[in-house]
């Protein structure tokens, strides 16, 4: 604990640990002192000046060391001749701290008519106007009219693009700096800056493409004007319109929270329409950050291209059909026809999961997870336990990252591991390649694709650790604390299988299985696929035979056909198709019923994260009539088959599911709907540090308890390996971007540019081999398939392989030898087209 | 043989070369402190001669080499040669023709508190001083002054020579500290202070040229020397930088609490065509201006004395107003500047400086009313004491003692009057 200090604030004492600053302390007794300048999250620098107040501390006698005392025994407090920055100055015991007279009330005044006098005052047609700190602080403490003539005034440019995503309006910035600092500071990316001095004071991009960085949407946020706006939302809505409905990312495991805001539109026929998605203060999740694809690829929620109507195939046609004409459908195929083989996917809430799930046991059936991943039951038993908290571990605590990219994979955790770093915990990664988490890592350990297990054994006890990671190893096992994440770098199932069962055995090894801030996370590719694990779905060794034997095919969420030719293939070999879907896709294509699902916004649901919390989010827009939620759908099919499962509403669908789901007991949605009070404090009406979105008022989340069975994990024995490269071949090694091309990614055309491109990252000592070169057009085959890519050359990539982003088109869920070969150039033809 | 303390190149033909330096007496006390002196002891002699920092404040010397800690290292001596005060050109003079002075200090500095490295950083407009100065550290490399194992002790030093872009804000010794790690010019917050977290957080002394050059006389000479010129709380000589409306502006040698007579009538030639003295500004720019009244003119130029006139002797560079002088146009001048220099790093200099430039344009063309001289004057009040750094404080000097003591100027400008 460190040292408390007690000191006075307009008259009421107050006690806080030592350090805190003075700004801080009033909070906590709810003494507003304003600030621009200064954010919780970042360290102080005093330079809007607008936290100035009185400042006295207790006077010692210099000789004898002695305090000197009134008269009435209360202590001499010697004030300094200047008003002193709260925001910078830190606690000291015996202080006192007036913030209310008048030479502070007229300091406040003054500071911000010096703002003014350069601000745009376009509070009209600015996006922050009505939830702006520089508009609600002027209100409460500035000025009521201008002495500085407005035909003084500069103007600046008002529409700078500082990348495609993040707009900066030049007249309206403040210079407080919070963007450049939280670029610099927070998230390690200094892509942005100041540029030139004085009132010419400006913000500028400086980097390639602009403003090059995966959480620039967090710079809106806390840019206490309008300077900085999203291009998403920019002009989008005036804030006292928005409604807010409070909602979980299910992009990433991460599980952050977040505010999404919505109003009626026109455009929407009158409906409520989303606007922007925020963050929402989770401190022990996603604090007040998000990554942009969470808070910009939400689009698809409202594409136009979403299934209106269940569909079930007459002839060569799927045509639309009632929901009851297709529901008994369904019903009837699963009762009366053989083998059925549900497949699912990690962007189902566990209710839709359990639904499923249950609805399949009950025909014998089998619960397919459609993953690249292993392990969910593994983190199950070893994952983060209650009272664990990434925000806390620091010095004494070691976290293993293995064969994951981070802040691709899980932008947030990648922010917290390195903050945890930054705190004095032993990081360790593992990967074969560099990753943006090495840099603040203690120990970084590169092993060759296919050595995963074989590099991970060493931290076992009795191991025989090699010379080279002896300090390393060491380091972990001296450890207090030991957290494993393990992630799909160049992975497929049978290699994540192996590293999920030793990463789970070395987590087991320290025994402290079950106590706080031990335990094993898994990267997972999807936001809820421990939630699907932990409902009875598992992946399946043979995808394709299951899905091309199966007599009904019940797809959920997923689209093998759109992936890969050869699942493709197997969804025609199965002889009835049911879908559960979004859009139309390759899979829905190939149905025989496929029935139209509610997104995310539309509807209720809770997901599990991969650090076992699980998370309640709630409907933010209306669905289309006829649109159903996933659980209904596959209750409703239920209820056909004689089946009590719950179709209307999706809490009581969780109630169900915590009865026969142990490690769920006890979950309810009124607990997943707890908040306590959090640190520092967001979100107020007062508008404090910006961000309407903070205000958590709809739940934390509930950490579940580990499963426990008695079944102690074994270490595999070897990686799944590499297969051998063909001569004059390579092997292709899938590994997970950001910007996928998803389907829920590509509607949010925003993103285009930051997509993940169809490329082979190659070393350019491969690429030389090969006759390659930057930028080649090359055809890449293996199996039955050939694609077309371009090639792109890295330092980074080990020598051999080739890196394919997942997602943009090779069917690599494992790595593949492969061959590649120059696509020959056609002869340019005098006076004619290269075709 | 000099006359001279600091200029002693004006009677010694090519001090600036090395093999002149050296003849007269050159790199001696460097050799006595590393072979011979303690760093203490060094702290010691600095405290005892009562030299004070001679880029401003005042400070004392000593007291600020013994503020940096032996327990964290490395350390690093800084010399500031940013000179960029208006009216200020004493350093420039120095380091032109002095310039193995101002290093031996800067190392004697160095050697004070083990600074294995250290750093000149130069306004960008010293450029030849820089390349100059570059020159003369590696003739002292090649000649054994610097490097490795000096004298055969342990100590080791090497000099680096940083130059600005050229910016006002980079004198200010936090903001210089940024500009020599290549960030944006902008003050740092204090605490920390950089004798403990300075130069890449290390702690760092940072020193004027003109405080630095000092050094080796006293080393060589005693503090018992140094006392014998100057006042008992200002010892010692002082370059004063004697510019405006003079007849002969130059640099002067003086021991400080010499009269601001002495230097205006008897050595700066007096007023051109016989005019009146109206002010002085003895800081440069950042003054507040002295009324040039009988009682001024006789006021010993030390700190203690200057501040009872309620301005600052600061770099003892003395700018004289004389009566043709309209003291709204000079606020115009020094607005201007200092609005063209404010980093922008804090609201009120920011803002303010741009405010106030703006009033006083009105002023100056005629387009301003009184109620317009009452704005401004509260504009740079509001303004005092709530600035990041003394930029933004000195921006209001001029403009508020301009108001006070000459009011009647910014009148005969209101209402249509133009010059």
């Amino acid at each position: 604990m460190p040292k408390m200090v007690t000191l006075t604030i307009d008259n009421h004492p107050v006690t806080v640990p030592q350090g805190t600053v003075v700004v801080d302390a009033a909070k906590k007794i709810g003494v507003d002192i304003p600030v621009f300048c200064y954010h919780p999250k970042m360290e102080p620098v005093g330079m809007c000046r607008l936290c100035l107040v009185e400042i006295g501390r207790p006077m010692v006698d210099r000789a004898t060391g002695q305090p000197l005392m009134n008269e009435d025994g209360t202590s001499k407090v010697q004030f300094g001749p200047k008003l002193e920055t709260g925001c910078t100055t830190p606690v000291s015991e015996g202080m006192v701290v007036h913030t209310q007279t008048d030479g502070v009330t007229s300091a406040r005044k003054d500071i911000l008519e010096f703002l003014l006098t350069s601000h745009p005052l376009d509070c009209p047609v600015c996006d922050k106007g009505g939830e702006c700190p520089l508009q609600n602080l002027t209100m409460r403490h500035g000025p009521g009219n201008s002495r500085f003539l407005f035909d003084e005034k500069q103007h600046l440019g008002k529409n700078i693009p500082l990348g495609e995503l993040i707009y900066l309006d030049r007249e309206r910035c403040i210079q407080c700096a919070r963007c450049v600092r939280f670029q610099s500071d927070v998230v390690d990316d200094p892509v942005i800056g100041f540029y030139n001095r004085g009132r010419k004071l400006e913000i500028m991009s400086n980097s390639t493409p602009g403003f090059d960085s995966i959480f620039s949407g967090n710079t809106t946020d806390i840019c206490p004007v309008g300077a900085l706006t999203t291009a998403d939302f920019r002009f989008g809505a005036r804030p006292w319109e928005l409604k807010s409905a409070a909602s979980i990312c299910t992009h990433c495991p991460v599980g952050c929270n977040l505010t999404i805001n919505v109003r009626r539109e026109a455009k929407s026929g009158g409906d409520v329409a989303i606007k922007r998605i925020m963050p929402r203060q989770n401190e022990s999740v996603n604090e007040i950050w998000i990554c942009d694809k969470g808070r910009m690829a939400y689009h698809y929620a409202e594409s136009k291209e979403r299934l209106t109507s269940p569909l079930v195939r007459k002839g060569a046609d799927l045509l639309p059909v009632s929901w009851d004409e297709a529901l008994d459908l369904a019903a009837e195929k699963i009762r009366s026809t053989g083998q059925l083989v549900t497949l699912a996917g990690g962007r189902l809430s566990n209710e839709d999961l359990f639904n499923l799930a249950q609805v399949t046991q009950t025909v014998n059936g089998r619960a397919l997870l459609y993953t690249h991943m292993a392990g969910g039951d593994l983190v199950a038993r070893y994952g983060l336990p209650e009272g664990s908290d990434l925000g806390a571990l620091g010095k004494g605590d070691a976290i293993l990252v293995i064969a994951s990219d981070l802040h691709q994979e899980a932008p947030v955790w990648w922010l917290r591991l390195k903050q945890a770093a930054k705190r004095g915990a032993e990081l360790i990664v593992l990967n074969p390649r560099e990753t943006r988490l090495d840099k603040f890592a203690g120990h970084v350990v590169r092993y060759p694709y296919g050595q995963e297990v074989e590099t991970l054994s060493a931290f076992l006890p009795g191991a025989q650790v090699p010379e080279a990671l002896q300090a390393v190893v060491s380091a972990f096992q001296a450890a207090e604390n030991a957290v494993v994440f393990y992630g799909s770098e160049g992975l497929g199932l049978d290699g994540s299988q192996a590293v999920a069962q030793t990463a789970a055995a070395l987590v087991f090894s320290r025994g402290k299985t079950g106590q706080p801030n031990n335990g094993l996370v898994a990267v997972w590719p999807n936001g809820n696929t421990q939630g699907a694990w932990d409902m009875g779905f598992k992946p399946s060794a043979d995808l394709a035979s299951a899905v091309r034997t199966a007599d009904v095919l019940w797809a959920a969420a997923v689209d093998p056909a759109g992936d890969d030719p050869a699942l493709a293939e197997a969804v025609d070999g199965a002889r009835f198709v049911i879908v559960q879907e979004l859009f139309l896709s390759e899979t829905a294509r190939r149905a025989d019923i496929v029935f139209p699902a509610q997104s995310f916004a539309e509807r209720e649901g809770t997901v599990t994260s991969g650090e076992l919390r699980v998370q309640r989010y709630y409907p933010a827009i209306r669905p289309d009539a006829n649109i159903r939620p996933d659980f209904a759908i596959s209750a409703q099919i239920g209820l056909r088959l004689g089946l009590k499962l719950e179709a209307r509403v999706s809490s009581l669908a969780l109630l169900q599911a915590v009865e026969k789901v142990p490690t769920y007991a006890g979950l309810s949605y009124q607990r997943l709907a707890d908040v306590t009070e959090q640190w520092p404090i967001f979100g107020r009406k007062d508008m404090y540090y910006g961000g309407t979105g903070y205000a958590n008022s709809q739940g934390l989340g509930v950490k579940l308890a580990l499963a426990a069975d008695g079944i102690n994990p074994h270490a595999a024995k070897e990686s799944a390996g590499m297969p051998p490269a063909a001569v004059n071949g390579l092997v292709l090694v899938p590994m997970t971007r950001l910007f996928d091309r998803g389907a829920t990614v590509m509607p949010s055309t925003l993103l285009h540019q930051r997509l993940a491109d169809k490329v082979l990252q190659l070393n350019p000592r491969t690429a030389e081999k090969l006759g390659l070169d930057n930028d080649s057009d090359v055809l890449v085959a293996a199996n039955n398939w050939t694609v077309d890519a371009r090639i792109q050359l890295d330092e980074n990539v080990p020598v051999g392989v080739a890196l394919v982003p997942r997602s943009t088109g090779f069917p690599v869920t494992a790595p593949l030898a492969a061959t590649v070969t120059s696509r020959v150039a056609v002869p340019e033809v005098y006076g004619g087209l290269r075709s | 043989m000099s006359e001279y303390v600091l200029l002693r190149h004006r009677d010694i033909p090519d001090l600036d070369q090395l093999k002149v330096y050296l003849k007269n007496g050159g790199f001696d006390a460097w050799k006595k402190v590393v072979t011979s002196m303690e760093p203490m002891e060094l702290i010691q002699l600095a405290k005892d001669s009562g030299l004070r920092g001679r880029g401003g404040a005042g400070f004392p010397t000593g007291m600020k080499w013994s503020f940096v800690p032996n327990n964290l290292w490395p350390h690093y001596v800084v010399a500031n040669a940013d000179e960029s005060e208006p009216g200020t050109f004493k350093d420039r003079e120095i380091m032109e023709s002095n310039p193995f002075q101002f290093l031996e200090g800067l190392m004697i500095a160095s050697y004070a508190v083990q600074a294995q490295n250290s750093y000149a950083y130069l306004r960008g407009e010293f450029w030849q001083i820089g390349l100059k100065l570059n020159q003369k550290i590696a003739e002292l490399e090649e000649a054994g002054f610097l490097g490795d194992n000096l004298f055969d002790t342990k100590y080791s030093l090497r000099l680096h020579v940083h130059m600005g872009a050229g910016a006002y804000i980079c004198g200010e010794e936090t903001a210089l500290l940024e500009s020599i790690e290549g960030k944006l010019g902008q003050p740092r917050l204090r605490p920390p202070f950089p004798a403990v977290a300075g130069l890449y957080a290390s702690p760092t002394v940072i020193n004027n040229v003109e405080t630095l050059t000092n050094l080796p006389p006293i080393v060589q000479n005693g503090a018992t020397w140094f006392r014998e010129h100057g006042t008992e709380k200002s010892p010692g000589v002082k370059v004063f930088s004697l510019s405006g409306c003079v007849n002969k502006p130059g640099n002067y040698e003086l021991p400080l609490g010499t009269p601001f007579r002495k230097l205006i009538y008897e050595l700066g030639g007096g007023i051109p065509e016989g005019r009146a003295i109206k002010a002085i500004m003895a800081a440069g720019a950042s003054s507040a201006l002295i009324s040039a009244t009988d009682a001024a003119l006789d006021t010993p130029m030390d700190y203690e004395s200057v501040a009872n006139l309620g301005a600052s002797l600061g770099s003892a560079s003395v700018i004289v107003l004389d009566e043709s002088v309209s003291m709204s146009w000079l606020a115009q001048k020094t607005t201007h500047f200092f609005k063209h220099e404010s980093c922008g790093k804090c609201t009120p200099c920011r803002e303010g400086t741009y405010w106030m430039a703006h009033i006083l344009d009105r002023i100056e063309d005629g387009g301003a009313s009184e109620k317009d001289v009452d704005l401004l004057f509260t504009v740079a009040r509001q303004m005092q004491n709530k600035c990041l750094c003394a930029l933004g404080e000195f921006s209001t000097m001029p403009v508020v003692s301009s108001l006070e003591k000459f009011r009647s100027d910014f009148l005969a400008r209101v209402d249509g009057q133009t010059r």
